[in-house]
């Protein structure tokens, strides 16, 4: 289909002036967005203070004497943001079908993974590692390992998956009582309806929101500095310490940026296609 | 001959306060087609479910071939796989194409092998006229489309009764005849089916019995012929009055 259909003189007037308003908005918006950099730029630049911000925060030789020690650290952070990301979605999982279990048998159950997610939803997590990271290593007990990283990864778990947890149970509960009912009539046990039937449907639903909560986990994993652990922040703080200059915490805050921006992304992706399968949903 | 497939006696089901059935009494013969017909709000969906076992009764006794399926030592998962349900909406799993919800049952409650499954669920889909739809995903399929793949899926485990709860009532005036096209030649085949139903007309073609249900009781049941065209029951009639005025007989 290469060959232009053909068209009235009318309409070839019509496309011929609406290229031309398409034209003119492209220019306006060069212009604007120029002429606005241009100011920004020379306010910024022109500014008394502008130079002594430009060495402390913006120091090219200092980035570039700390960046090694800084992305080494950042390591630390990928590996246990690694460990997490597996750990907090089955654990949020397992703790959020927990709560929906029905029957008497299940009481003390569902009000453990009750309690459990209240807690941990409303401790800081500050307070967490210093508990579990320096607390648990300093009983010095048997078979228990003393690195106060696990111990951090331990404590990041343990909210993260109090979160993710409270999501899921809400995608659970989205999912409409009719599919239960359909399944249950199908002669599938409660276990079933739950792993074929509703999880996949509830899974799906909070996607784009567990996509957020990982954005969120990505930063507080270099929370785990405040343990001593050597990751990024640490090691921006030492190379800071070393060159009375802020420039590895500005290197160490764009690693992390540059490390959520895909997952950003895709959370946007997600939701929107979340949107569309909403719409485009049968009315049945 | 023996008893009736479906036999409620004095069923009586509460929520709270509020007490939905009083005290039901309707049988359902085997190859029968009995018409569900009441207010909204007088508890058909609410008979149906109890005797699909999604509710459990607070009085009386509901027989499936003879057997006490509301004794609470029976086995529900297996006496709903003898019971094949459709409801008003939200039938169909989104997540899974049409072939796929109508293998599910048999494949996962009754293990058998995938190919059986498929080819058993096709002739299925092909008896409801959907052969062409068996990868379509629900949500790309029109709503009486849909209402026929949802009674595929409650035909797969070749059920003793088909219980169905107003099934065109979701859809558009122009789906609801393709339907109950299918619900006809089912009936027309021998199966034994309960439906409730706001569609007088079809009742009367398709169903050999119709219940009218008001105030937690079956107030009328007989022909439906007699019921819907001679009622006894001055509430009946009433009833009856209403749908005609709005325009549904
Ligand atoms: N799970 C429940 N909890 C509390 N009340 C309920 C529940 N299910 C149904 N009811 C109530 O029971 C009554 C009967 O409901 P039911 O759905 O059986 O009516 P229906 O005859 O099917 O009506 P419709 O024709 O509108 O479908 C209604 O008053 C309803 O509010
Ligand atoms: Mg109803």
């Amino acid at each position: 289909m290469t060959s232009t259909p053909v068209v009235s003189r009318l309409q070839q007037e019509r496309e011929a002036y609406r290229r031309g308003r398409a034209r003119r908005s492209t220019l306006v918006a060069l212009l604007s967005t120029t002429a606005f950099a241009t100011v920004l730029w020379l306010a910024v630049t022109r500014s008394p203070g502008w130079p002594r911000v430009q060495d402390f925060f913006f120091n090219v030789d200092v980035a570039r004497a700390s960046l090694p020690r800084i992305a080494e650290g950042l390591w630390l952070n990928v590996r246990v943001l690694a460990v997490c990301a597996v750990a907090v979605p089955v654990i949020g999982l397992a703790v959020a079908a927990l709560r929906t279990l029905r029957g008497p048998v299940f009481f003390p159950v569902r009000i453990l993974a009750a309690v459990y997610t209240d807690v941990f939803r409303g401790i800081p997590l500050i307070i967490l590692l210093y508990l579990v990271g320096f607390g648990v290593p300093a009983l010095r007990l048997q078979g228990v390992p003393i690195s106060t990283t696990v111990w951090g990864v331990v404590a990041i778990v343990l909210t993260y998956s109090a979160y993710v947890a409270e999501v899921f149970r809400a995608g659970i509960e989205s999912v409409h009582p009719s599919q239960r009912a359909a399944a249950r009539s199908l002669g599938l046990s409660y276990g079933q309806t739950m792993r074929i039937v509703v999880l996949p449907q509830a899974v799906r639903r909070v996607a784009p929101p567990l996509l957020n909560d990982f954005v969120a986990l990505q930063k507080d994993v270099g929370l785990i500095s405040v343990l001593s652990a050597v990751d990024a922040v640490r090691a921006a703080q030492i190379e800071a310490a070393d060159f009375f200059n802020f420039t590895p915490y500005v290197i160490a805050g764009l690693l992390f940026v540059l490390l959520a921006v895909p997952t950003a992304r895709l959370a946007d992706w997600a939701t929107l296609r979340a949107t569309r399968r909403e719409q485009a949903g049968g009315t049945v | 001959m023996s008893g009736p497939a479906l036999s409620c006696t004095g069923v009586v089901k509460r929520f709270g306060a509020l007490e939905v059935l009083r005290g039901i009494d309707v049988d359902v013969h085997e190859h029968e087609v009995v018409a569900l017909i009441g207010a909204s709000g007088s508890g058909k969906s609410t008979l149906l479910r109890c005797i699909n076992l999604l509710e459990v009764v607070d009085d009386g006794v509901i027989r499936l071939d003879g057997e006490d399926i509301t004794d609470p030592r029976v086995d529900a998962d297996r006496v709903r796989g003898r019971i094949g349900v459709v409801f008003q909406a939200y039938n169909l799993f989104p997540h899974l194409s049409v072939l796929d919800n109508v293998t599910l049952a048999p494949r996962v409650v009754h293990g058998v092998a995938r190919r059986e499954a498929q080819a058993s669920a096709m002739a299925l889909l092909a008896r409801v006229g959907l052969a062409d739809k068996a990868g379509a995903y629900p949500d790309r399929l029109s709503g009486g489309q849909q209402q026929r793949a949802a009674i595929a899926r409650a035909l797969v485990n070749a059920p003793r009764l088909l219980l169905l709860d107003e099934v065109t009532s979701a859809l558009d005036p122009e789906l609801v005849g393709e339907v109950l096209t299918l619900v006809r030649e089912l009936a027309g085949q021998g199966m034994t089916i309960l439906m409730a139903t706001h569609e007088m007309g079809f009742a009367r073609q398709v169903a050999d019995r119709v219940c009218f249900l008001d105030d937690g009781v079956v107030r009328e049941q007989g022909p439906a012929a007699q019921v819907l065209g001679d009622p006894v029951e001055a509430r009946t009639r009433q009833f009856l009055a209403r749908i005609i005025e709005a325009g549904r007989l």
